[in-house]
């Protein structure tokens, strides 16, 4: 194994025998051989291919389908490490959601000088058409997730948190899949708490959020922006495992106030939509006119209580890294308690202190975009070269408002199965979180993305990144 | 089921029989060119009119050439027939309709569309050809069996199987259109070499050689390839047969939906005619006015069909 001592190894540790989670895989893994489990790798591939799962990436040729690498080596959670994890990842949902019935209503956390009034109200992800609705159920975000990265024994940090449309939890149901086939002798060994029943929770949580003109069948449907967008295998995936219609924009239309889909024996009403479409292509009569995905008037429907869209509109304003730096006071504002799960220090650029510090440091930080996703636009200042660190301080010197700055963190690393044997790199986690008017509920785990170049600390698939199977193992 | 759904579903088993079709009609010009050089390049050129492709063909090449008739046929991607555009236009269907298919359905599709991109690379070489084709028609009975042993008989099933039959109809209609001359009454009525060799060229371009010779006894004749291919309702590429399939999943889909709908007429009315015609009596009105009719009207029953069950709105 490679030495690295910077950083808080997963496996390992401080290096003196795995820790107690990875105890049963470790002793499991000695009595491999490393040749053969290269060999599985390899059939894991295969596995995914026949499957279909894979990404457009943007950008690229369309015909250019490519597969997110997959690494069989499990990240392991202890039952322990996992239930605080839940604590604060609930305390923080339903801070979320009370967050924005406060943003769209009476906005009293501006009042109370909480959070500035031009962070909302200039903010792109704010949608003044949601000023003064109910969302049904009360409910704004059916469907979060909370990325996660962890720096040492006890540490564990929000990097950020996906209030709109997270992805990627198709991958974690099939990584989950594949791991059970290829190596099932290791789940007779390990309890691992199961994932497969996402799907039904889902479709039971979206269910559960009916509109108040609701039609007899109460049927739920996925809409997907189509075919060539990057996440189309996901939509299908999800529409396929609820038992549910995935819908394209064209098959849908405004009639008789309710959302309707054109099926082979004519206009069949729509109760609730998944929709996998951003809010600005959601409706060419309230958003932007050019989109062809979304359905024209259903923000009307919406507001007359015919439908049910989840996520709700409006709900980016929430996960904007401009108001992620925010979220510790959020947190204790609507729920009177301190946030359990940390923050990672932030620097608004718009500050002119905070960008004078990161002008100085800007070779120790890493800078991001503050509508930017994907790892798109973004500076990691250790690994970049001078002459990077001077284009990106003109940039941000230009519009210190679109930036924000933070610590490079020292992410935790798990071992991958390299030809030489495990070596260790950085990872991070996203649990995917489900919000009923029932209850919250968190999948035990959620995907785990992994930086495969030595040293990197970008997860992003689009930049390079793998996957895992997260384990949470029974108590 | 959405209507968009629906037309995936038909189109996705009309390019894969239409696929295997383009397969066959290469497999029996390959076959032509093989046993008979000095009638190939009148038979490449009947092969691309059979396969609608002759117009795009020689927009790109002057010369009719077995080569480059084999690969515009094969991988050509500007050539909508081409079994490659076929096989990713199904897949694509596929994608589409994905929550409509079983696992091991999308998997078939999937795996055929690897397999056959990869055979189909690069341009294949005449001796790897025979291989290629079998592998082609392999990949065709694989999706085919696993839509048989593991699709529900629903309305899902019923459009595969309409654009199956209505794409398999027009095959082999267009066959009969392209090739009717040879099959026309003529002083020769025994048939000469050349008549032989053409008339084994239209058998095997429907894999009917082997069932019309058992039948037969071996022995050929214009009017009985005529009745076999159009009126034979036990033979599975026949007019007869695949228009009485469509009526029967039309059927399915009223009893199922509960409501009739024009395109159902049309097909009930092509198959009354198919019925009650003798052989005779198609020669009598003109083999070829009466294919010219059939594919007329089976190009407006692709179309009612499609508006009947909304594929686009």
């Amino acid at each position: 194994m490679e030495k690295e001592t910077r950083f808080f190894d997963e496996m390992f540790g401080q290096g003196d025998g795995p820790r107690s989670p990875y105890q049963s895989y470790d002793a499991w893994f000695h009595n491999e051989d490393i040749k053969e489990l290269k060999k599985k790798s390899s059939e894991a591939e295969s596995f995914f291919r026949r499957t279909g799962i894979t990404f457009n990436v943007y950008g690229q040729d369309q015909a250019d389908e490519r597969l997110i690498p997959f690494d069989i080596v499990p990240r392991i959670i202890s039952g322990r490490e996992w239930s605080r994890l839940v604590r604060g990842i609930e305390q923080r949902v339903r801070a979320i959601n009370a967050f924005l019935y406060d943003i769209y209503h009476r906005q009293e956390i501006i009042r109370a000088g909480r959070v500035p009034a031009n962070l909302i109200a200039r903010n792109e992800a704010f949608l003044p058409e949601m000023i003064g609705v109910e969302p049904p159920g009360g409910i704004y975000t059916h469907i979060v997730g909370i990325d996660l990265v962890r720096t040492g024994e006890d540490e564990f940090f929000v990097l950020e948190d996906n209030a709109r449309t997270p992805s990627g939890v198709s991958y974690m149901l099939e990584n989950r899949e594949t791991m059970l086939q290829m190596f099932p002798e290791l789940f007779s060994r390990v309890k691992v708490r199961p994932v497969s029943d996402y799907p039904t929770k889902l479709r039971r949580s979206l269910g559960a959020c009916m509109p108040i003109n609701a039609s007899a069948n109460r049927s739920v449907a996925v809409l997907t922006p189509g075919i060539h967008n990057s996440a189309y295998f996901e939509h299908a995936f999800l529409a396929d495992h609820m038992g549910v219609e995935l819908v394209e924009g064209s098959d849908l239309r405004v009639m008789d106030g309710k959302i309707a889909m054109r099926t082979t024996r004519g206009y069949r009403p729509i109760d609730v939509i998944y929709r996998r479409v951003d809010d600005d292509f959601l409706d060419p009569l309230n958003f932007n006119p050019d989109s062809l995905l979304g359905v024209p008037g259903i923000m009307d429907v919406y507001r007359a209580g015919g439908i049910t869209i989840a996520n709700a509109p409006g709900t980016g304003i929430s996960d904007d890294k401009a108001i992620y730096s925010y979220m510790p006071d959020i947190v204790e504002f609507y729920t009177g308690e301190k946030a359990i799960l940390k923050n990672v220090p932030t620097w608004r650029c718009s500050e002119p202190d905070a960008l004078a510090y990161v002008l100085d440091n800007l070779s120790e930080l890493v800078v991001k975009e503050v509508h930017g996703s994907g790892g798109y636009g973004m500076l990691v200042g250790p690994a970049a070269s001078k002459k990077e660190l001077a284009a990106f301080r003109a940039k941000l010197s230009a519009r210190p408002a679109n930036y924000i700055a933070q610590p490079t963190l020292a992410l935790s690393t798990v071992p991958i199965l390299t030809k030489a044997g495990l070596a260790p790199r950085h990872v991070d986690l996203r649990p995917f979180v489900l919000v009923s008017p029932q209850g919250v509920d968190i999948t035990p785990g959620g995907l785990t993305r992994v930086a495969l170049k030595k040293g990197s600390l970008v997860v992003n698939s689009s930049q390079g990144g793998g996957t895992k199977d997260t384990w949470v193992l029974e108590e | 089921m959405l209507g968009k759904t629906a037309g995936g579903l038909f189109w996705m088993f009309r390019l894969l029989e239409r696929s295997e079709n383009t397969a066959r009609l290469i497999e029996a010009g390959f076959r032509i060119a093989l046993t008979r050089p000095d009638g190939a390049d009148d038979e490449w050129a009947s092969v691309l009119q059979t396969a609608a492709a002759a117009t795009a063909f020689y927009e790109r090449h002057e010369q009719l050439e077995a080569g480059k008739v084999i690969d515009f046929l094969l991988r050509e991607p500007s050539n909508p027939s081409s079994v490659m555009s076929c096989i990713a236009g199904a897949r694509q269907n596929a994608r589409l309709v994905r929550t409509a298919l079983t696992r091991e359905v999308w998997e078939a599709v999937n795996d055929s569309y690897m397999s056959l991109r990869d055979a189909l690379a690069r341009p294949v070489a005449e001796r790897n050809l025979p291989e290629v084709l079998g592998l082609i028609r392999q990949n065709s009975a694989l999706v085919r069996g696993a839509l048989h042993g593991t699709m529900l008989r629903n309305d899902v099933f019923d459009f595969a199987r309409i654009g199956t039959f209505l794409e398999r109809a027009d095959n082999t209609a267009r066959i009969l259109d392209v090739k009717y001359y040879v099959l026309l009454p003529s002083v020769n009525q025994i048939g000469s070499s050349l008549d032989n060799v053409q008339w084994e060229t239209i058998l095997r371009s429907v894999a009917g050689q082997r069932s019309y010779a058992w039948l037969n006894q071996g022995k050929a004749n214009p009017k009985g390839i005529a009745d076999f291919l159009i009126l034979d309702g036990r033979m599975p590429r026949s007019l007869k047969f695949s228009v009485a399939k469509m009526v029967t999943n039309l059927k399915y889909l009223e009893i199922e939906y509960g409501d009739r709908h024009p395109s159902q007429g049309m097909a009930e009315a092509l198959d009354d005619n198919l019925q009650r015609i003798t052989i005779d009596q198609v020669f009598e009105e003109g083999l070829h006015e009466f294919i010219t009719d059939f594919l007329k009207d089976l190009a407006g029953l692709g179309l009612q069909i499609e508006t009947d069950y909304r594929f686009l709105g």
